[in-house]
């Protein structure tokens, strides 16, 4: 069965461009790139050629790029760096809704006797500047704010942000593996000490990803042991996977404007007709800022798991944001902070989509999720009492 | 719903996340059940019918029984379910199971019997069976005139307190299910019943419940020595622990370890996740409770620091 792969919030197919650029680096060009030899050199400038182009994409200094395994690493490397740097200050702030890579790390330094703010959302998954403004003292080490949530898309300002934070002297870290590659970055004008990207986020392979540290920002590293990465991450590099997330970077810089006019109409198209030919739906978060490519949809009275199993049968992969298919019952959190009624968050759908999206797999799905919703709230005696009354 | 109280020990990430987590371990029969369900829809004129679940607990059914002229056996049994793919196979294997069985036969009918139904269903999801069990419970209980159900979460015609307010569960209906299904962790009944799955708040209950559960049964089985020399009873203390108590704190992350014994004072500091643990009171409890039914009735036992 051919799949129609929605879910790429989740991971990304490895750009074959990507693939091609690291495929040497296995069994031919293995070097170690801090050997004195001409063979582990020849790694080191393909390595310096991956800084130069994650820089680019961020609008960064190379310098200012440390390499690491993912997402998660960034998130707690900057967290936990950030504390260290200023030990008198014992206060941190994030967000409800962030990815468990922070909200989990933040929860642990809690129980470690670190003061933990968590700022609320709208019902449409947006910050209030003024929360932030009242949360944030002389005692905060850090904000680390997302910059698009991973659910719902929603973007969250970043630059007022920031400024707000500088006011009293804070470090500021975003977790940007969701917008980076999607929407247009530049660390050079920007209000962000630290940023996280991923690499299979954006069509590079799994296992890479990169901490972005402004210039001038007290840095404490979290890996240590040899002088990989100036001694900023030790640990042998992941050579492959560097060079192929410097090619990704690369790409994805050309593929912006595509991401931001061809597949945000797929998605807007996608979101308009499951909106036109099913009742009782709701997209979470559409009335804010939204990446282009993901989209939340609540359909009422109907059980996520199910429509996502029947979804996989026809060969469509998104993903839910009902808890049915963890090991925790409640709806996500995500959807829980934005106040989604549950009887709409049991029921939420992510479609995810990206530059290999076509408009025929838009077709097939929209085609394909009106019979399932029916089909389950024919099941469900709610959706039964819903249907004779509609 | 939701009362947003944090649970205690350190978090999980699961717990969070909830998008990327997957899981495909049903049973060909369960898929067969779910994407072909058996015996959906109502009976119009049914003798019985029973509903559990709400749309805020993220699962529901109703069911519905047709008995024969006698009013003895169900020739017809329907469902409706609102629920994840275990669920909607539960509620289909358990309608199957039904039919030609006299009402004695069908209350006889456990959930693990619709698990097996279904070649078995995945821990996490072993409170679909269960509420298919509930169902049944209620439409027999309602058509031969037992209690009516009260409010809607609340297990019907189980008496008893509110447990986890989340979902609306008793402490009855949980010693049940904790006694049915000889759960050991606070963990397998938030899988068998949902209770705890929520906002958490209700963990320590359901460790006290499992303690209640399991003090009851070592009473029925184990012999208690007679008078114990002051050695043997110290050996004895140990064995306990060693080889009942602590297997069971692991299971949870947790450990003991055994301090002193004084005459019948024992003293225990807890370890890992148990240390700092804001139910580890009721695991001292516990512990007490299982030294006095296998060593003698007038052991304490104390948590140190150490």
């Amino acid at each position: 069965m051919k799949e129609i792969y929605a879910d790429n919030n989740a991971t990304t197919r490895v750009d074959e461009a990507v693939f091609e650029e690291m495929r040497p680096y296995f069994c031919e060009l293995y070097g170690n790139p801090s050997s004195m030899h001409f063979f582990g050199g020849q790694v080191q400038r393909k390595i310096n050629e991956a800084r130069n182009r994650t820089a680019a994409l961020l609008g960064a200094h190379p310098e200012e790029i440390i390499f690491n395994a993912c997402g998660t690493e960034g998130n707690n490397t900057a967290i936990r760096s950030a504390l260290e740097a200023f030990p008198e200050r014992r206060h941190i702030i994030t967000t409800r809704v962030e990815h468990p890579a922070v909200l989990t790390p933040c929860r642990n330094l809690a129980k470690k006797g670190y003061r933990v703010t968590e700022l609320s959302v709208d019902g449409e998954g947006r910050l209030s500047l003024d929360e932030l403004r009242a949360a944030v003292d002389e005692d905060t080490a850090i904000v680390s704010i997302m910059y698009a949530n991973n659910e719902t898309g929603v973007v969250f300002p970043i630059e007022e942000i920031g400024a707000i934070v500088k006011e009293k002297g804070a470090l500021f870290h975003t977790d940007a593996v969701q917008a980076v590659g999607k929407i247009p970055l530049n660390m050079a004008e920007s209000t962000v000490d630290m940023l996280s990207l991923s690499g299979h986020k954006l069509h590079a392979s799994k296992g890479v990803g990169a901490l972005y540290v402004r210039k001038g920002v007290p840095f404490r590293p979290f890996m240590v042991g040899g002088h990989q990465e100036r001694s900023r991450r030790a640990g042998t590099e992941n050579t492959a996977g560097i060079i192929a997330l410097g090619k990704a970077c690369e790409l994805a810089g050309q593929y912006l404007e595509d991401e931001n006019s061809r597949v945000r109409a797929m998605r807007d198209r996608l979101e308009a007709e499951i909106l036109r030919l099913i009742p009782n739906v709701r997209v979470n978060g559409g009335a804010a800022q939204r990446l282009p490519n993901t989209c939340s949809v609540a359909f009422e009275y109907v059980e996520g798991e199910a429509i996502l199993l029947l979804m996989s049968e026809k060969g469509i992969c998104a993903s839910s944001g009902s808890a049915c298919t963890s090991g925790s019952l409640e709806p996500s959190h995500v959807l829980r902070a934005m106040g989604v009624p549950f009887t709409c968050a049991h029921g939420s759908i992510r479609f995810s989509l990206s530059r290999y999206t076509t408009d025929q797999d838009i077709d097939t799905i929209i085609r394909e999720i009106v019979p399932i919703i029916q089909h389950l709230r024919e099941l469900s005696p709610f959706g039964r009492e819903f249907l004779a009354k509609g | 719903m939701g009362c947003g109280r944090l649970p205690g020990g350190a978090y999980i990430n699961n717990k969070y996340d909830l998008l990327e987590v997957c899981m495909w371990e049903y049973t060909d029969k369960v898929r067969e059940h779910f994407l072909n369900p058996k015996n959906v829809g109502e009976i119009p004129d049914a003798d019985a019918v029973g509903e559990v679940g709400s749309l805020a607990c993220g699962d529901a059914l109703k069911l519905y029984l047709k008995l024969d002229e006698q009013k003895e056996r169900i020739v017809d049994a329907k469902f409706q379910t609102f629920g994840c793919a275990s669920a909607i196979a539960s509620s289909s294997a358990l309608t199957e199971m039904l039919k030609g069985k006299t009402l004695d036969e069908a209350l006889n009918i456990s959930n693990q019997e619709i698990a097996e139904f279904l070649g078995g269903l995945p821990e996490e999801k072993m409170h679909c069976s269960v509420m298919g069990q509930e169902a049944l419970e209620v439409a027999i209980a309602k058509y031969r005139g037992g209690p009516v159900p009260g409010h809607e979460h609340v297990q019907p015609e189980m008496a008893g307190e509110v447990v986890c307010k989340c979902f609306g569960i008793t402490d009855e209906f949980l010693k049940k299910v904790i006694r049915e299904n000889k759960l050991h962790t606070a963990e397998q009944v938030t899988h068998f019943t949902k209770a705890g799955g929520g906002c958490g708040g209700c963990v320590p209950q359901i460790n006290a419940l499992i303690a209640e559960v399991m003090g009851e049964q070592p009473k029925e089985e184990q012999k208690k020595p007679g008078k114990l020399s002051n050695l043997r009873k110290m050996q004895l203390i140990q064995e306990i622990l060693e080889n009942e108590v602590r297997p069971l704190l692991w299971a949870d992350g947790g450990d003991l370890e055994l301090i002193d014994i004084a005459g019948s004072t024992v003293q225990i500091a807890f370890r890992k996740a148990c240390a700092g643990c804001v139910s580890s009171g009721y695991t001292a409890k516990f512990v007490e409770q299982k030294l006095r039914d296998a060593v003698a009735d007038d052991i304490r036992v104390e948590e140190v620091e150490g």
